[in-house]
């Protein structure tokens, strides 16, 4: 995996190597060569399957990172990459020409974290939220407990000590 | 004779045939849960079925031939029944019988499924017409068996009359078209497993796949007015066959004995086998009973 | 909704569409029917416009019988609107085998007359759950199944799960637990039972008079309302 990190580091502006296992590793790459390195991955180093798409919201130091993670089938090793893009304006470069199936997790993204894809199938449409007016529920600063209290109505909630209501309900005279 | 009491005793046998039919239809649940391990509904559920959908305080339409569809299935259903000599010599279970009934109730048993498809078609959902289709292309397939087997018996006996081939039969078991013409017999029980839509021909229903065919928009009164239909269809179709294969009936007891155990031929054969696809029942139709029943006619026409 | 007084009171009717009757056109001012606001103007013409009257009942004698034949022949939704409804599966098995009951799951709403809500409630269910209800033929019952359908249940903070299922369609019968056992659901549909031969199953009638209450609550929080007021 460290010769691989070596060889793409030659053309590609990587850094901050992890190796986690001895087939796994995490690397980061900027988000304008985000597009060339996945091709590059997929094409020459056998990097053929595109495992998920995630992201994860760094909300203290403003940035969102979106990961890639890769699947070799040759050498059965994971390759994940990150991609830190800033939270206040997040723009994706999409990459459903490479593999059809992103599409599907840049609508989700966009959906949860609304990080924008332009020029992805669909990716404006409602996938599991119809007609959602909040701010992107995936993200840290959205209160879900404040949200839920405003939009729906909860029913009182009554406590009762199940051993004593058992008692009360089926020996009522005791 | 005066007609009207023709037209009376024709009405006594017809909820006669109703409840038999509804009672049987009751008797293959419970047979089809027994098969797979369970209890089963009691055998009167149809009834109550029937009574709790004409119960329903709302009904919708979706235009004329909706309403109709029930309708034409249900005038199907009696009228393949009007024309069928219920008892054999019994004055007053002999319903409309005419000299050519057979071809009369032959159309009858086609007309009650065309007026359905147009109805189904109507309601506008799209797995009653995939339903409509495929009950269609199967009805035609098992239409052909059964014409020849028709035509055989028209060619052994040399009449369209059913009373007159009832009465050909008569004196002894052995004289039963069953034993005087199996070909035949052999192709007209293997189009009514097609005819009673029970696997391995349910793909018209098929609960699986299709929600239940045809009737998927029909709700309330309308299902009640279906699920009655089954009821004297089922009966009017047991008692034609008994009619032209099996020695017809001289007593109601008799008639009950072996329309039930017509009906309990096909409703085995549907508890042990799976299902066939459409065009799979359609290549089976035109081939092995088509072949028994053109040389059945072959064997009575020289 | 949001008004404390609308939640509380149960026997409320309001009478207010929601479009205000001052903004209906002259020939509409006398006019009660719907506007079926979150369709074009062609789709209007297939929905029915007319809002749903409370069902006149029959005489008393003819509603008994009438009633005894419903709750013998319940024929259940089969529409799984969470993981309760893998309950569903093996009440119809040999163990429990629900259709000694004369109940059958029944693959069409035209048909069915009990709908099973299967726990957890999402927005994007809750508008099928609606269509679903609204083309059911009453007398219609609805069994609620798991306590998210109560409360929540472990989805009480989520930001896409309503709470209470019974601000949006009434519901006759609950059943605690997460999951119920089958036994439990079973309870439930005899408890059923048991109320629709009182008479007491009228969800169906309250409905119809609470309607313009459970269509706000309904559009309260089904924010894109694409679909007819009442799916005829």
């Amino acid at each position: 995996m460290k010769e691989l990190f070596n060889t793409l580091s030659k053309q590609f502006e990587l850094t901050d190597y992890q190796s986690k296992r001895d087939n796994q590793a995490f690397v980061t790459a900027t988000s304008s060569q985000l597009v060339s390195l996945l091709t590059h991955l997929r094409d020459i180093h056998g990097y053929t399957h595109l495992v998920m798409v995630t992201c994860v919201d760094w909300l203290e130091d403003g940035k969102f990172q979106v990961t890639y993670l890769l699947h070799n089938y040759a050498t059965k090793t994971d390759l994940g990459i990150f991609v830190f893009i800033p939270r206040d304006n997040p723009v994706m470069d999409s990459m459903h020409h490479l593999w059809e199936q992103a599409r599907v997790y840049q609508r989700e993204l966009h959906e949860m974290f609304g990080i924008d894809f332009p020029g992805s199938p669909g990716v404006y449409k409602p996938m599991i939220l119809e007609g959602w007016q909040g701010p992107p529920p995936m993200r840290r600063d959205f209160d879900t407990k404040v949200y839920c209290e405003d939009t729906y109505s909860n029913r009182e909630r009554q406590h009762k000590e199940p051993e004593q209501y058992m008692k009360e309900q089926l020996y009522p005279e005791d | 004779m005066s007609i009207a009491f023709k037209v009376f005793w024709a009405f006594i046998s017809l909820g006669v045939v109703t409840v038999w039919g509804l009672t049987l239809n009751g008797m293959v649940h419970k047979i089809f849960a027994r098969v797979q391990g369970r209890l089963g509904p009691p055998v009167w559920q149809p009834f109550i079925d029937i009574i709790k959908n004409n119960a329903k305080r709302t009904a919708i339409t979706h235009g004329i031939m909706f309403y109709l569809g029930p309708v034409f299935r249900i005038a199907g259903g009696i009228g393949t029944y009007m024309f069928i000599p219920v008892l054999f010599g019994s004055a007053y279970f002999s319903n409309f019988s005419l000299s050519g009934d057979v071809l009369l109730v032959m159309y009858f048993i086609f007309f009650g499924q065309l007026g359905m498809a147009l109805g189904a078609g109507e309601g506008g959902h799209p797995y009653s017409a995939i339903a409509v289709s495929r009950g269609l292309a199967q009805m035609t397939a098992f239409e052909v068996p059964f014409a020849l087997s028709v035509i055989s018996l028209v060619a052994q006996y040399g009449t369209l009359n059913i009373t007159e081939i009832v009465a050909a039969q008569q004196g002894g078991f052995l004289r039963w078209t069953l034993f005087t013409n199996p070909l035949a017999v052999i192709t007209a029980m293997i189009s009514m497993l097609g005819m009673n839509m029970y696997n391995p021909f349910s793909v018209v229903i098929a609960p699986q796949e299709i929600p239940i065919g045809p009737p998927t928009e029909y709700h309330s009164s309308f299902l009640g007015m279906l699920a009655t239909n089954r009821g004297i269809f089922a009966g009017a179709k047991l008692v034609l066959f008994m009619n032209l294969f099996f020695g017809g009936a001289t007593n109601l007891l008799i008639l009950m004995l072996k329309t039930f155990w017509i009906y309990m031929f096909s409703v085995f054969v549907g508890a042990a086998y799976p299902r066939f696809r459409t065009e799979d029942s359609i290549r089976f139709f035109l081939t092995y009973p088509t072949i028994l029943g053109i040389i059945s006619v072959l064997l009575f026409s020289f | 909704m949001k008004d404390d007084d609308i939640k509380n009171d149960s026997n409320l009717t309001v009478e207010v569409s929601q479009t205000p009757i001052a903004d209906y056109p002259d020939w509409r001012k006398d006019d009660k029917s719907l506007t079926n606001a979150g369709l074009s103007e062609e789709e209007q013409d297939w929905f029915c416009d007319a809002r749903p009257q409370p069902a006149k009942k029959s005489w008393q004698i003819m509603e008994n019988f009438f009633n005894w034949a419903r709750s013998n022949s319940l024929w259940i939704l089969a529409f799984g609107t969470g993981c309760g409804a893998i309950e569903l599966r093996p009440l119809v098995t040999a163990r429990y085998d629900i259709s000694r009951l004369g109940m059958q799951p029944r693959p069409t709403p035209r048909q069915a007359s009990v709908f099973m809500i299967g726990g957890y409630v999402s927005i994007k269910t809750l508008k099928r759950i609606v269509r679903s209800y609204e083309q059911m033929q009453g007398p219609k019952f609805v069994v609620a199944v798991c306590s998210c359908a109560i409360n929540g249940g472990m989805y009480w903070d989520s930001y896409n799960t309503v709470k209470r299922i019974d601000e949006y369609i009434p519901v006759d019968v609950y059943v605690t637990g997460c999951m119920p056992r089958p036994e439990a659901v079973l309870a439930g549909f005899s408890k059923l039972k048991e109320l629709i031969k009182a008479g007491k199953a009228e969800g169906q009638n309250l409905y119809a008079e609470k309607f313009d209450w459970y269509k706000e609550n309904q559009k309260s929080v089904i924010k894109d309302w694409n679909m007819p007021d009442y799916n005829w």
